[in-house]
């Protein structure tokens, strides 16, 4: 706990850089990140990251510096040399895109090897810190970097913003925006720059093999939780951030352990809760929905026995044991227990000497599913002119599913009837 | 003589070498409601794609209100066919009408009251307002479709483009976008769209563009939509001219010596 507040503290100047530079690299790639998922780019991103480290190597070997501008401008020019082969690759050979981008990613980053084995054998290899850009070494970020990750970020979210409708435009319906007179070629090179960018700057925090990740993931779980754009990219943003904090204090909290890898593990852990928890499309959701409707379905069967054993005894008041309800056969023993307990407990059914009968709310709640259920069996039987033993079935789901006003609709289309196919009343 | 709308003049398309259109070239008064009919692979979405300038030519030229496609771009709108953008994408039915607002120039401004006021008619037009703030994935195929020819009609044109708006649009949906197809008709704009129902063609169109590959007839639908030319359009393939096609894309022969500048 106290290294925690240690740690937020921020007062160890070398833990504020870590957490700074890799604050504005998780908000970065986040946000660019969502644009390289909708535009179905994701495995390009991997492809760029891998071949910016050519560019790194070659800019160090001229420059014979490790000035964090010069480093990217090579990183830039190597990301769009990736970028541009694959394009026309793509376009002028019979390749497909997957395999374009196997080969570019592979041939640029063994390029990268080779170059940064010469580096390291010149002996120069220890003072130029360039191996930090195949596994990436947050803890080592400098405020030289910092401040390069500041103006780059700044950058790039200044051209998201000018340019948001641009870019959302041609990520949803590119045909559609260059019809309308858009400047597509310009608006795609200005989202292929700002994305090699939060790609080479990302890199010095994760590295080049896990870089795909920092770009993709936060997107991929932000889309969980919304279905807007702007709502998207505001949670990516956030996504990177609290990835890079997560990360750094692993990394903090036990010094061994590097800081880039857990950042990735964090951004894992976020998109997997993303899957599972998301309202409406994570799978725990999901299956709470399903099980609602199951429960739901069986509230609403033994209601419809009860009534139904009540019109054909054709007397009101008696009771009817578990056993009556259970010839029925369509709920089984152990969760007919539980069913008479909610019915219970929502004041539509009593028990009186193990007898059970439906009360004045119940009833009503079970008048409306029979209702339900005859109105589509005559529905199905005169407009879809199925024989009457054969609607049966399909009413058993539609009961359930029916809303107040599709009801009054099926009402109405068949004219407010009396009797369903089998000349049993509608109540 | 009235204005032409759409005037294609010669017009050669090719896919890696291959032909898909080849010597097209016919006009298209104003005013009118004109299918483009032809079996599949028959190259009428590229004939729309390539009036619109979304393909590049390797030859002829088209011309729309007697002008080139730039200087009269905003009076077109068009409309691409439904699968053609994932439905999935993080945005509501307003914010897809709204994309018909879009303009180079207010790329970089806010979108205006205006601007909503119209997304907001071109909704009621289509009959989806009550549907502006869903989002757009859970929309059935006839409601996307109409969702595009919101966005379509937002943009306030002379001229629409659209590719196969009925297909795969439940019988209300199709319903609706005909009305309003007659609608904007009877207003005076011109309508080119791809069709793919031969049946409906007689009923719902005025004039009709047949084709395969080339064209076989464009004109008035009772003087064009005939048996014959029915038949030299899906009747048989064109033997000689796919055996040639076949030879160009082999040689690598441009179909072109020149590029032709309109």
């Amino acid at each position: 706990m106290n290294n925690l507040l240690q740690f937020l503290s921020l007062s160890d100047p070398n833990v504020r850089m870590v957490v700074l530079g890799a604050t504005l690299l998780g908000a970065g790639a986040g946000l660019v990140g969502v644009f390289t998922l909708l535009r179905k780019r994701a495995l390009l991103g991997d492809a760029v990251a891998h071949s910016i480290l050519p560019g790194v190597c070659l800019a160090f070997m001229v420059g014979q510096s490790k000035n964090p501008f010069v480093l990217l401008l090579g990183a830039l020019i190597a990301g769009w040399l990736s970028l541009l082969a694959m394009d026309y690759l793509v376009r002028r050979t019979k390749l497909k895109a997957d395999g374009v981008i196997g080969l570019v990613l592979s041939v640029f980053f063994g390029l990268g090897i080779w170059l940064l084995t010469i580096i390291q054998q010149s002996g120069a290899a220890s003072q130029s810190g360039l191996d930090k850009f195949l596994f990436g070494k947050a803890a080592s970020i400098t405020s030289q970097d910092v401040n390069m990750f500041t103006w780059v970020v700044l950058g790039l979210v200044l051209v998201l913003l000018l340019f948001y409708k641009g870019f959302k435009l041609i990520a949803f319906d590119q045909d559609f925006a260059r019809s309308v007179g858009m400047p597509v070629r310009l608006l795609e090179f200005l989202l292929s720059t700002i994305t090699v960018l939060s790609i080479a700057v990302g890199i010095q925090a994760v590295g080049v093999v896990l870089m795909a990740s920092l770009l993709i993931a936060p997107a991929a779980a932000a889309r969980y939780w919304t279905d807007r754009l702007s709502v998207m990219l505001l949670l990516a943003a956030g996504m990177g951030i609290i990835a890079a904090w997560s990360g750094a204090y692993v990394s903090f909290a036990a010094p061994s352990m590097p800081t880039g890898p857990w950042i990735v593990m964090a951004l894992a852990l976020l998109t997997g809760i993303s899957m599972l928890w998301a309202p409406k499309r994570g799978i725990l959701g999901r299956s709470l929905r399903q099980w609602r409707y199951a429960r739901k379905i069986a509230l609403e069967n033994v209601l419809k026995i009860l009534f139904q054993l009540e019109e054909r005894s054709g007397m009101a008041g008696k009771g009817y044991s578990r056993v009556s309800i259970l010839e029925h056969r369509e709920i089984e023993p152990g969760p007919l227990n539980m069913v008479l307990r909610r019915l219970k407990r929502k004041a539509w059914a009593t028990e009186i000497n193990s007898l059970w009968r439906l009360t004045e709310e119940g009833l009503t709640e079970a008048r409306q599913i029979v209702r339900r259920h005859r109105l589509w069996e005559l529905y199905l039987h005169e407009r879809l002119n199925l024989p009457a033993d054969h609607v049966h079935p399909g009413a058993e789901a539609m009961e359930h599913l029916l809303t107040p006003e599709l009801e009054e609709a099926l009402q109405r289309d068949l004219g407010y009837p009396v009797t369903d196919p089998h000349q049993s009343p509608i109540p | 003589m009235p204005k032409s709308a759409v005037e294609v003049h010669n017009l050669t398309v090719s896919y890696s070498q291959r032909p898909v259109l080849w010597d097209v070239d016919f006009s298209l008064p104003e005013g009118k409601l004109i299918a483009i009919v032809g079996p599949n692979g028959s190259g009428k979405t590229t004939l729309l794609k390539s009036i619109m300038g979304l393909t590049p030519m390797s030859g002829g030229f088209v011309r729309i209100f007697d002008q080139p496609l730039d200087e009269v771009r905003s009076q077109v709108s068009y409309v691409p066919q439904r699968e053609s953008v994932d439905w999935d994408f993080p945005a509501r039915v307003r914010d897809v009408v709204l994309m018909g607002r879009y303009r180079p120039k207010n790329l970089l401004s806010r979108l205006s009251k205006t601007d909503r006021e119209v997304a907001d008619w071109a909704l009621d037009q289509v009959r989806m307002r009550e549907f502006s703030q869903r989002q757009i994935s859970q929309l059935s195929g006839g409601q996307q479709q109409r969702v595009f020819i919101a966005r379509s009609l937002a943009q306030q044109a002379k001229l629409y483009l659209m590719d196969e708006p009925f297909a795969g649009v439940d019988a209300a949906s199709e319903r609706a976008i005909l009305d309003l197809l007659m609608q904007l008709k009877e207003s005076g704009k011109t309508l080119l769209i791809v069709h793919h129902d031969l049946n409906t063609v007689r009923q719902y169109f005025d004039w009709v563009v047949l084709m395969n590959t080339r064209l076989v007839a464009a004109g008035p639908v009772e003087e064009v939509f005939t048996d014959a030319n029915l038949q030299a359009a899906y009747g048989g393939q064109l033997t000689v001219l796919s055996k040639v096609a076949d030879r160009v894309k082999e040689g690598g022969f441009p179909v072109r010596e020149k590029k032709v500048k309109s």
